[in-house]
C-alpha cells in the first residue's frame, strides 16, 4: 500500500436510471473520503441508477475511515432501494472493509447530555451546594481554631522554620509588587482627585485624600487581594499536590496533625506579614500621592507630608491594621482550606487553586463592605 | 512459618467500606498473624487500597471494626490512636515523601515526636536505616531528584524508622522494573526474616507475590469481599475458583 498522498478520482460510467458503475482511484483516506463519499451522493442523485457498482480496482490506499463511509454509504442507498455493490476490492482492502460494521458500530458512544436550562432547580441547586460548601469551611475553621490555640500554647511545638520560609515568600517576595501597586495607586488617586481639585483651587485637598483613602480602605484592600492571588493560591496549590501525592496521609499515619503541621505556620505567617504589608502599602501609597502633589500640583514636599500628616489619625492606621488582620484570616484560611479538600488530581490542584483566590477576594471585599459600615456606627 | 505462634496482630471483623455511596466491600472478614508476610490481592478495582486505607485508619468503615494489637482503632480517642499508629509504618504508593524535605529529613520525621531521644543517636538511625535500603549517600537530595525506585525505598527506609512491628505496603512493585521490583521483594523478605515485623502487602504483581507472600488473600470486585484465602502456590494449582487460577496463572477467561 503507497502512503495515502491525497490524491483520488472518480470515474462515472453508465447511464441515467440504469446501471451506474463509479470507479474510485487513488487513495481513500480520512483525507478524501467525506469529498468522495459527497461526489458518490450527489452522482447517484444526479442519474438515479437502478443498479451501481463501485470499483474499487485503482485504489492504491485505503483506510478504515474509508471503509465506514463506504459501508455506511452502501447502507443507506440500500436502504433507499437502490443495490450497491463493492468490486475488485483488494485483499487488504477486504480486510479493511470486513472491520467496519455499521450496525454494530453505530448507537456506541453517548453523546454529552445537552443540558437543558433549568433556572429553578439550576437555583435550587447552586444553594445546597453553598451551603455544603459554607459547612465545610465552618467545621475547617473550628480546627484551624483548636490548632491555633494549641499551638500558642505549646509554642516550642509551632514549627519555626515553616512560619519563617513562608514569612520569606508572603512578604518579603511580594515586597516589590505590593509596593509598585500601591504606589502607582496612590499616583492615580492623587491624579484624578487633582483633575477635580485644581479648577476648584482646591489643591491642598489632595494630600488629605489620598492619605485617608489609602490607609482606612485602598492600602489594606489592594494587599489583601495581592497577597490572595500570590500566596492564597499558593497555599491552595502546595498543599493540593501534597493531596495528591499521598504526602498528607502519610503525616497523618506518622501522628502528625496536618493542620498543626502544614495549617498554621501558614496562617501565623499571614497574621504577621499582612498587616507589615499593609503599612508598608500605606507608605508607598503616599509616596505616589506626593509624587503627583509635588510634580503636578506645585505643593511643597513639606506642606504635602505636613496636609498627610495632620489629616491621618492614629485610629484611620488602626483601622486599616484591623482589616489586614482579618483578611490575612481570610487569605491563609481560604488557601489552606481549598487546597486540602483536593480530590482527583491536576484538574482538582487547578480548580482548588482559583477557588482560592476567587473566594478569597470576595470575602476580603465582602469583610470590608461590613468593615465600613462597622466602622461608620462605632 | 505454620509453627509460629498465631498471634493475631491484625483482625479485620465484618468490614463494610463505602465510597461516594458506592459500596466497595462487604462484611470483610480476616486475620493477620504475627511475623507473616500477608498479600491482599486481586483485580484492579477489587478494593485493595480501600481496604488497606481502612485497615490503617485513614478511612472510617460504614460497618465493621478493625483491630490492630486488640485495640478497634476507629472506636478509639486521639491519644490511642496516634499510640497505636506508632507501631506501624506505611509505604504508600508514590512513596508519600514530603517534596519540600530531603530524604533524611523526610526519615527524620517519624522521629520528630520523640523529643528525648539524643540528636546524635536520631541521626545514627537515619543513616542506618537508609543502609537498610541501600540509599546511603543520598541524604540530601530531595524527593524529585530520585527516581521512582529510589522513592519507594526512601519511603520503606522512613516507614520502618521506629521498628514498626506492622509495615503496609501499597501496591510496592508499581512502576518498577523488573530488577528494582525483585529488589525491594528480597529487601521485603529480609526484614521480614531479620526483624520478624508483620506485613501486609497490597499487590497485583504476580512474581512478588510468589516472592514474598506466606498467605494471601484474594478480593473480588464484584463479590465486594475475599474469595480465596492460602497459599499462593497451592491456589494457583489446585484452587477450582477461576476467577483465583486465572489471576494467579495469567489467563483470559
Amino acid at each position: 500500500m503507497k502512503k495515502r498522498d491525497g490524491s483520488v478520482r472518480l470515474n462515472v460510467t453508465g447511464s441515467a436510471m440504469s446501471h451506474v458503475v463509479i470507479s474510485l482511484m487513488g487513495s481513500l483516506s480520512l483525507d478524501t473520503m467525506p469529498r468522495v463519499s459527497t461526489d458518490m451522493k450527489s452522482h447517484v442523485q444526479d442519474l438515479k441508477p437502478s443498479r451501481l457498482t463501485i470499483d474499487c480496482s485503482g485504489v492504491d490506499y485505503f483506510d478504515t475511515a474509508a471503509a465506514l463511509l463506504i459501508a455506511t454509504f452502501k447502507e443507506e442507498a440500500e436502504d433507499g432501494g437502490l443495490p450497491v455493490e463493492l468490486t475488485n476490492l483488494s485483499s487488504h482492502t477486504r480486510k479493511i472493509m470486513s472491520l467496519a460494521d455499521v450496525k454494530h458500530l453505530s448507537g456506541g458512544l453517548p453523546h454529552p447530555q445537552e443540558q437543558a436550562v433549568r433556572p429553578v432547580a439550576g437555583i435550587g441547586d447552586m444553594t445546597i451546594t453553598a451551603a455544603r460548601e459554607f459547612r465545610a469551611l465552618i467545621t475547617f475553621l473550628g480546627e484551624i481554631i483548636l490548632a491555633f490555640v494549641h499551638s500558642l500554647a505549646h509554642v516550642p511545638e509551632i514549627r519555626w522554620v515553616d512560619v519563617a520560609s513562608n514569612v520569606r515568600r508572603i512578604g518579603v517576595q511580594g515586597l516589590p509588587i505590593v509596593g509598585l501597586i500601591s504606589l502607582l495607586v496612590g499616583l492615580i488617586i492623587a491624579f484624578m482627585s487633582s483633575l477635580q481639585l485644581k479648577p476648584l483651587g482646591g489643591n491642598i485637598f489632595v494630600a488629605p485624600l489620598v492619605g485617608i483613602a489609602m490607609v482606612k480602605e485602598l492600602a489594606p484592600l489592594m494587599t489583601a487581594i495581592i497577597v490572595a492571588g500570590r500566596s492564597g493560591s499558593a497555599f491552595a496549590a502546595e498543599l493540593g499536590t501534597m493531596v495528591v501525592n499521598e504526602e498528607v496521609d502519610a503525616l497523618v499515619i506518622m501522628g502528625f496533625d496536618p493542620m498543626k503541621f502544614l495549617v498554621v505556620p501558614r496562617v501565623m505567617a499571614a497574621f504577621i506579614v499582612v498587616p507589615l504589608l499593609t503599612l508598608y502599602a500605606d507608605l508607598f501609597g503616599l509616596a505616589g500621592g506626593l509624587v503627583v502633589g509635588v510634580l503636578g500640583l506645585d505643593l511643597t514636599f513639606m506642606t504635602y507630608i505636613n496636609q498627610t500628616g495632620n489629616s491621618i489619625a492614629v485610629s484611620d492606621i488602626t483601622t486599616g491594621l484591623i482589616k489586614s488582620v482579618v483578611f490575612a484570616a481570610i487569605i491563609s484560611g481560604i488557601g489552606c482550606h481549598r487546597g486540602l479538600r483536593v480530590e482527583r488530581g491536576a484538574e482538582g490542584v487547578g480548580t482548588a487553586t482559583t477557588s482560592a483566590v476567587v473566594t478569597s477576594i470576595f470575602l476580603i471585599v465582602l469583610a470590608d463592605s461590613i468593615f465600613a459600615v462597622v466602622f461608620h456606627y462605632l | 512459618m505454620n509453627d509460629e505462634s498465631r498471634e493475631e496482630v491484625v483482625s479485620v471483623e465484618g468490614l463494610t467500606a463505602r465510597l461516594e455511596g458506592t459500596t466497595i466491600l462487604k462484611d470483610v472478614s480476616f486475620k493477620v498473624y504475627r511475623g507473616e508476610v500477608l498479600v491482599i490481592m486481586g483485580r484492579s478495582g477489587s478494593g485493595k487500597t480501600v481496604l488497606m486505607k481502612h485497615m490503617i485508619g485513614l478511612f472510617t468503615p460504614v460497618e465493621g471494626r478493625v483491630l490492630i494489637n486488640g485495640i478497634d482503632i476507629h472506636a478509639a480517642d486521639e491519644a490511642t490512636r496516634v499510640r497505636i499508629r506508632q507501631r506501624f509504618g506505611v509505604l504508600f504508593q508514590s512513596g508519600g515523601l514530603l517534596g519540600s524535605m530531603t530524604l533524611s529529613e523526610n526519615i527524620f520525621l517519624p522521629l520528630a515526636e520523640h523529643a528525648d531521644m539524643p540528636a546524635r543517636l536520631k541521626e545514627m538511625l537515619v543513616r542506618m536505616k537508609l543502609g537498610m535500603v541501600r540509599l546511603d549517600g543520598y541524604d540530601d537530595l530531595l524527593p524529585a531528584e530520585l527516581s521512582g525506585g529510589m522513592k519507594k525505598r526512601a519511603g520503606l527506609a522512613r516507614a520502618m524508622v521506629r521498628d514498626p512491628e506492622i509495615l503496609f505496603f501499597d501496591e510496592p512493585s508499581a512502576g518498577l522494573d523488573p530488577v528494582t521490583s525483585a529488589e525491594l521483594d528480597r529487601t521485603i523478605v529480609s526484614i521480614n526474616e531479620g526483624m520478624g515485623t508483620t506485613m501486609i502487602v497490597v499487590s497485583h504483581e504476580l512474581q512478588s507475590i510468589l516472592n514474598i507472600a506466606h498467605r494471601v488473600i484474594m478480593l473480588d470486585g464484584e463479590e465486594k469481599g475475599v474469595i480465596a484465602e492460602g497459599d499462593p502456590r497451592e491456589l494457583m494449582h489446585s484452587s477450582r475458583d477461576l476467577r483465583v487460577t486465572n489471576f494467579l496463572n495469567r489467563r483470559v477467561g
